[in-house]
């Protein structure tokens, strides 16, 4: 109806009524505003030119009518939407993450197994899953038109939505975000499969990265074993320790998720956008209890290197729930 | 002696520190750039006609809507309504001889045309591709030549910014005796609460555009990321005026629409003071509003919260000035007429614009249609089907005023049938594609979209169809149209109370405000009328 795509996914089915419902609202003032004014310039048509009209001040009622009524018709609109909104910010802790890169003008897709993908994402049935989001150039927009979903993609920072995909099909992929000569081409395909088909096409992804690199022998490593060796390459464990023992920086066992005191005295939690600033601009956020030592690695990771630093860190949460 | 005989030199136009002259002058020169972005948008409908490429490639499609957007928004939009009605009708509706500062208002006025020039300069020649909102990273890293077309606007911000001084000056010292802040027409109220915004807003686009132009042209890193810049940083400084922008657009409008509204109901706008109250309302929250313009930015569920609820409020203003418009119409005397018609369609852009904004200020949805064409949609009925309806409205009931002549009626009710089918043919489609998600700013799309585009297409050349037509009856109007009176509607309007078009100095003698504006309720004091009073 109104020309909306097929709900494919939790978050349109929740939002959909509510558009319907305010479009119905919006046509049926129109008819009693029209109405209203065909009956009052029928009823009272000017009779002269010069015709002189009593002086009539509106009683408060009405006044109060005319302010209560919007303003509680709006809020109410305002709240189940705003309800919806902070659903869609709290993704479930059994949520499947995957990272999704814009660059002019195609999307990547790295998945915590190992396997990455252009264009197509393909995601299980039934399954929430967790997109974080990031750019390599310019502002773009992830947006799933069929899963009423839509997150920018910045540079240099993770913004993260999620869904869940109730219908198994492919539903088309855009950038919403002007992004330059080629924006209305920047478009992929979103696959939705069941679970099973999900598992094997996992493992056949995994397995066909490793026979087109005939140098490294074994299966393709995950993104936190990409991390862990990153991280080696980088040299991280010059400040940063893995077993929970504080050095020049803190620890990052138990780090993801968890309470961060800062030395502005503010607790932020330790997620994906606060990691990737403290990569990037190490001096916004500094943990209380540590010198402001850490060196900016803006422009020295590409934003897959990041997301496996990211899934290396959250291997080492420990027990803590995620 | 009316102004239009006092000199007709092209010498005593070009140099007149007259109010209505320079009203005149920046009426011609805002069509000539509503002509302008009205062409780009032609060539930007013919080439959505196909999925594919046609009339122009990518680049100069990009180009071109970039060009339609920032003329339209910045050289016709802002700047139309106070610049020309204000100039000419403020000063004259508060009893003054002029503006506080007529020398600086004809100064504005080049500085204005200079602005212009140095954008379009721009545009044409280096030709900016970064729509008229112009995001950082993009804008700091695309090759087209961007810094001209910043320091052409930053020039027009400026000009905003003296005409809105030289307004707030003229109501608050200028105002003839008798005419106390309740007495003020509400032309004059949403005058003055738009000169507050454009003093108080302007100036952060302009620190913005500076800002841009020294990452351009020396590689400052404010917004771009990869030199330590922050591109969100960009987008609150440019909604933080482009939002209130919106108001600066349409506050003029009801101020217009309350003026048509009163004289052609023969009442005195029902609830002044809340209309009123309203207008000063939607500029106060106004400024509070501009992150409804990043719900998917990453922006955090508390911002948004407040930024979505706050956007309810400036629905809430707007929908009171709607039902108070309505029952003006009651127990009133309604006559139809061109101004009066432009006033209903009007209302029905408002209802149609209004309610889809409402709709986008619910979070939940906006996430949908963020940067889709029903944005599009919805901010043309409110930017195009109501002000351009106002600006409408106010051309057709001031122009027996202005230029002293009346214009074919019923040629007026032809165009006006064109320019309402044309816009709903337009636009009604671009909210379907909007939830269909096709994204806006699209140079090639789908096939499933193309219906629509080609219906949009055709409510697009119906309203080029009906400009048209205005163009031609007003300009036979001008040259051949009857002499009109100094009150062809039996308006009781304060501007009317003087001969059309006025003399030099507005009034031929003292002026004092006796009654309220648009006060029907007596019978006119034939001697107070030709004294000037009111």
């Amino acid at each position: 109806m109104l020309g909306l795509p097929g709900q494919a996914s939790t978050f349109a089915e929740r939002i959909d009524t509510l558009n319907y419902a305010i479009f119905t609202v919006t046509v049926l003032t129109f008819a009693a505003v029209c109405t209203t004014m065909v009956v009052f310039y029928l009823r009272y048509r000017r009779r002269s030119e010069r015709q002189v009209t009593e002086r009539w001040h509106p009683p408060m009622e009405l006044e109060l009518a005319f302010i209560g009524g919007p303003l509680v018709l709006f809020m109410a609109w305002f709240f189940i939407g705003y309800r919806d909104f902070v659903w869609l910010h709290d993704p479930p802790a059994s949520a499947l993450d995957i990272y999704v890169t814009g660059k002019k003008w195609m999307w990547k897709y790295s998945y915590p197994e190992g396997p990455n993908a252009v264009d197509t994402l393909r995601v299980p049935l039934g399954r929430p899953v967790r997109l974080l989001i990031t750019s390599r150039d310019v502002i773009h927009s992830f947006y799933l038109p069929a899963m009423r979903v839509k997150q920018d993609a910045i540079p240099g920072r993770y913004t993260e939505t999620w869904f869940q995909a109730t219908k198994a099909g492919e539903y088309p992929v855009n950038c919403a975000e002007y992004c330059g000569l080629n924006h209305s081409t920047m478009i992929g395909r979103i696959v939705v499969m069941e679970p099973a088909d999900y598992e094997d096409w996992v493992t056949r992804a995994r397995a066909a990265t490793y026979a087109a690199r005939s140098d490294s022998p074994g299966p393709q490593p995950t993104l936190a074993k990409q991390g862990e060796r990153l991280a080696l390459e980088k040299g991280c464990g010059r400040c940063h320790t893995v077993d929970g023992t504080s050095h020049l920086g803190p620890t990052w066992r138990g780090m993801y998720r968890g309470e961060v005191k800062l030395v502005n005295g503010k607790t932020i939690i330790a997620d994906e956008a606060y990691l990737t600033r403290s990569m990037m601009d190490p001096m916004a956020d500094v943990v209380a209890g540590y010198a402001p030592t850490m060196p900016s690695f803006q422009g020295q990771l590409t934003a897959a290197e990041v997301a496996a630093l990211l899934e290396y860190i959250k291997s080492l949460a420990g027990g803590r729930a995620l | 002696m009316s102004y239009l005989s006092e000199g007709t030199s092209v010498r005593s136009w070009l140099g007149t520190t007259d109010h209505k002259r320079i009203g005149v002058m920046y009426l011609a020169t805002t069509l000539l750039t509503f002509l302008a972005g009205g062409l780009f948008a032609m060539v930007l409908r013919i080439e959505l006609l196909t999925p594919g490429p046609g009339l122009v490639d990518a680049q100069l499609y990009n180009r071109l809507f970039t060009l339609h957007g920032m003329v339209m928004v910045f050289l016709f939009m802002v700047p139309a309504i106070p610049s020309v009605f204000g100039n000419f009708f403020l000063p004259i509706m508060v009893g003054a001889k002029d503006v506080a500062f007529p020398r600086l208002n004809l100064a504005t006025y080049w500085l204005f045309v200079l602005g212009i020039a140095v954008a379009l300069w721009g545009m044409v020649h280096g030709g900016a591709d970064t729509g008229w909102t112009f995001y950082a990273p993009y804008s700091t890293t695309t090759v087209t030549a961007l810094a001209p077309v910043m320091l052409g606007i930053f020039i027009i911000g400026m000009t905003s910014v003296l005409t809105g001084l030289n307004f707030i000056v003229t109501v608050h010292s200028l105002r003839a005796p008798g005419l106390s802040w309740g007495k003020l027409p509400l032309f004059v109220w949403a005058l003055y609460a738009t000169s507050v915004i454009q003093v108080l807003a302007t100036p952060v686009i302009g620190i913005l555009v500076l800002a841009v132009f020294a990452e351009v042209m020396f590689g400052f890193g404010l917004f771009d990321p990869a030199r330590g810049g922050d591109p969100i940083l960009f987008q609150h400084l440019f909604w933080f005026y482009s939002h209130p922008v919106v108001y600066l657009m349409v506050l003029p409008a009801f101020g217009i629409v309350s003026e048509v509204v009163a004289t052609f109901c023969r009442r005195q706008v029902f609830g002044y003071k809340l209309v009123a109250g309203s207008t000063v309302g939607i500029a106060a929250v106004g400024f509070f509003v501009w992150g409804h313009h990043m719900f998917v930015s990453g922006q955090s569920t508390f911002d948004a919260g407040i930024f979505g609820a706050l956007s309810m409020l400036v629905g809430v203003f707007t929908a009171i000035k709607v039902f108070n418009w309505v029952m003006t119409l009651y127990k009133g005397a309604v006559h139809m007429t061109v101004p009066f018609a432009y006033a209903c369609a009007f209302l029905y852009f408002l209802i149609f614009g209004g309610m889809t904004g409402i709709s986008l200020a619910v979070v939940s949805l906006d996430v949908h249609w963020h940067d889709t064409y029903y944005v599009v949609a919805h901010f043309h009925f409110v930017m195009v089907g109501t002000v351009l309806m106002a600006f409408m409205a106010a051309l057709h009931y001031w122009f027996p005023k202005m230029f002293g002549r009346m214009y074919n009626e019923s040629a007026g009710y032809m165009a006006l049938v064109f320019l309402f089918i044309g816009f709903n043919g337009t636009f009604m489609p671009q909210f379907m594609l909007g939830n269909m998600g096709m994204p806006r700013r699209y140079f090639q799309y789908e096939e499933m979209f193309r219906n629509l585009n080609v219906f949009s297409s055709a409510g697009a050349a119906l309203l080029g169809v009906g400009f048209a037509i205005v163009a031609l009856y007003l300009a036979i109007a001008l040259l051949n149209g009857a002499r009109a009176t100094s009150s062809p509607w039996h308006s009781r309007g304060y501007e009317w109370r003087t001969s059309s078009p006025p003399p030099v100095h507005n009034f031929d003698g003292p002026v004092v405000r006796l009654n309220e504006p648009h006060d029907y309720h007596q019978e006119d004091d034939e001697e107070e009328v030709a004294r000037g009073h009111a």
